[in-house]
């Protein structure tokens, strides 16, 4: 792996770009690894880093069905903040926005997370009064957060709906400076270029078709490349979680649900920080292209196709000329959906899957993206160590019989 | 836009449709002693497939409820009928 740097950077340029080599390699799946991780999306290919550097566990395959981050890692809005109610997402998310600070350093890859802060707004005098709520919550469990007032919105964020007759009136927002947005693509391939760096073997275009169980303990994967032996066995696959339930014969309390997002033409710009406006359902953030990125509620139907449909479209779309209204005539480059496994308290699940030998790190429903270095930090010590980490012991999936639910779809808002 | 078709109404627009739930999901009954894990999979497990489905539907305009089989991948809709018919 060529590293990059200003003096690789100088020196290819002089030699016209010829050296830089592959990212990753390609190799054939080997008979035995110690550790096999189904998914070669973003939290697959961190849990493969952080198994290597931090546990010192590089006999590890990562097996993709398709190509690395072709499923929700390239296809969400690419926000990643840690706003949430309650100390354990508290403790979770902020990992992972901590993770995303150094990370380019860390990987030797620019994920460009750009650190431009994120403003929930609030349309009435009870919401404000939720808002300080919110950011008294998050203050105490040491996360950034800001409360606005009409004007301080007005100053970050001209271009939404000030106008007297709106609908829904803004009188203020929660900020979190810290938040931002990253480089979606950048993350997944940094991922794999360090960890196959750290001799991690990454395999493409080889689909996971069945479990491999002796004696109530998973082994193995029977794969399209073949049978693969494993010390152990990660599923990192996000709205697929319930198709490998249904191979090793445990119950999940998921449902997959297609999430649309949008981009725009690429503007000038106008907008310098995310925005979410929750009586729209949208947010909305300005891409490096000049993209507008455009995001919003579920398709409240279960689904497995990649693809939107219209009506939400056009909810979402709504909201967005409601919450700016100067962007009705903006047009729309590209569209697209991804499949989100949805937990009933919009929290993840992280540990045992019921399934000697199995591990999940799924349920991330709609909030994956930002919360990759963390799921892979967490899922890595899971795998290497057989137990949960501190902070990823309240995401067992044994709540859902105990009922210490992390409802997180009820304490912060999240729009599913 | 899709059109699904209410066994009572006919076809209409899948707006005017609101999925319930997965089709055979039987409530365990409260005389007998339930397990936590036998209320956990009554109200959280989903089976959630992929590919032939069968669910319960509501036509908010008629409001009656309905089985649809419909494949969760292309979301093609197979066949609608009523729930009195599912049950003989």
């Amino acid at each position: 792996m060529t590293r990059y740097s200003v003096f690789n950077l100088l020196r290819e340029g002089l030699r016209g770009h010829t050296g830089w080599g592959k990212a990753w390699r390609s190799p054939a799946p080997k008979p035995v690894y110690d550790a096999v991780i189904i998914g070669g999306g973003g939290h697959g290919l961190a849990t493969a880093y952080y198994l290597a550097k931090n546990h010192g566990l590089t006999n590890v395959a990562v097996l993709e069905k398709g190509w690395l981050g072709g499923g929700n890692t390239g296809r969400n809005t690419t926000v990643i903040r840690s706003n949430y109610f309650y100390p354990e997402s508290a403790a979770l998310y902020d990992l992972s926005v901590r993770l995303y600070e150094n990370l380019s350093r860390d990987l030797n890859y620019n994920v460009m997370f750009s650190q431009r802060g994120m403003i929930v707004t609030a349309h009435s005098e009870p919401e404000m009064e939720m808002a300080a709520r919110q950011v008294n919550a998050m203050r105490l469990n040491g996360v950034d957060a800001e409360l606005l007032d009409r004007d301080q919105v007005r100053k970050r964020a001209p271009l939404l709906n000030f106008r007297a007759d709106m609908r829904a009136p803004i009188h203020g927002g929660v900020l979190q400076p810290r938040a931002g947005t990253g480089r979606h693509d950048a993350v997944a391939w940094g991922y794999a270029r360090a960890a196959d760096a750290l001799g991690v073997d990454i395999i493409q275009n080889c689909e996971v078709q069945d479990l491999i169980v002796e004696a109530g303990r998973c082994v193995g994967v029977h794969t399209s490349q073949g049978d693969i032996r494993a010390g152990v066995v990660g599923a990192t696959v996000a709205g697929h979680s319930s198709v490998i339930a249904k191979m090793g014969r445990y119950e999940l309390p998921i449902t997959s649900y297609a999430l649309q997002a949008f981009v725009s033409e690429p503007l000038k710009p106008v907008l310098d920080t995310v925005v979410l406006c929750p009586p729209f359902g949208t947010y909305v953030s300005q891409s490096d292209k000049g993209g507008l990125v455009i995001g919003g509620g579920l398709d409240r139907i279960p689904s497995y196709g990649q693809r939107g449909n219209l009506p939400v479209q056009e909810a979402v779309l709504a909201g967005l000329v409601e919450m700016m209204p100067a962007l009705a005539s903006v047009k729309l480059l590209r569209h697209w959906a991804g499949i989100v496994d949805v937990t009933p308290d919009s929290s993840p699940i992280l540990g045992p899957s019921g399934l000697d030998g199995l591990f999940l790190n799924c349920g991330w429903g709609t909030g994956g993206f930002k919360a990759i270095p963390a799921g892979g930090y967490l899922f890595a010590h899971i795998l290497a160590t057989g137990t949960h980490h501190e902070i990823s012991r309240p995401f067992d999936r044994s709540r859902f019989v105990t009922g210490h639910l992390i409802d997180e779809g009820a304490a912060s808002g999240i729009a599913h | 836009m899709q059109i699904f078709t209410c066994p009572f109404c006919g076809p209409r627009n899948e707006t005017e449709f609101h999925f319930a739930g997965e089709l055979g999901k039987i409530r365990p009954a409260t005389a007998e002693k339930i397990t936590a894990q036998e209320w956990a999979s009554y109200l959280y497990t989903q089976r959630n497939e992929k590919g032939r489905v069968q669910e319960v539907w509501m036509h908010l305009t008629c409001s009656e409820l309905f089985v649809m089989e419909r494949d969760s991948v292309s979301m093609q809709v197979l066949d609608t009928r009523s729930l009195r018919e599912d049950a003989q």
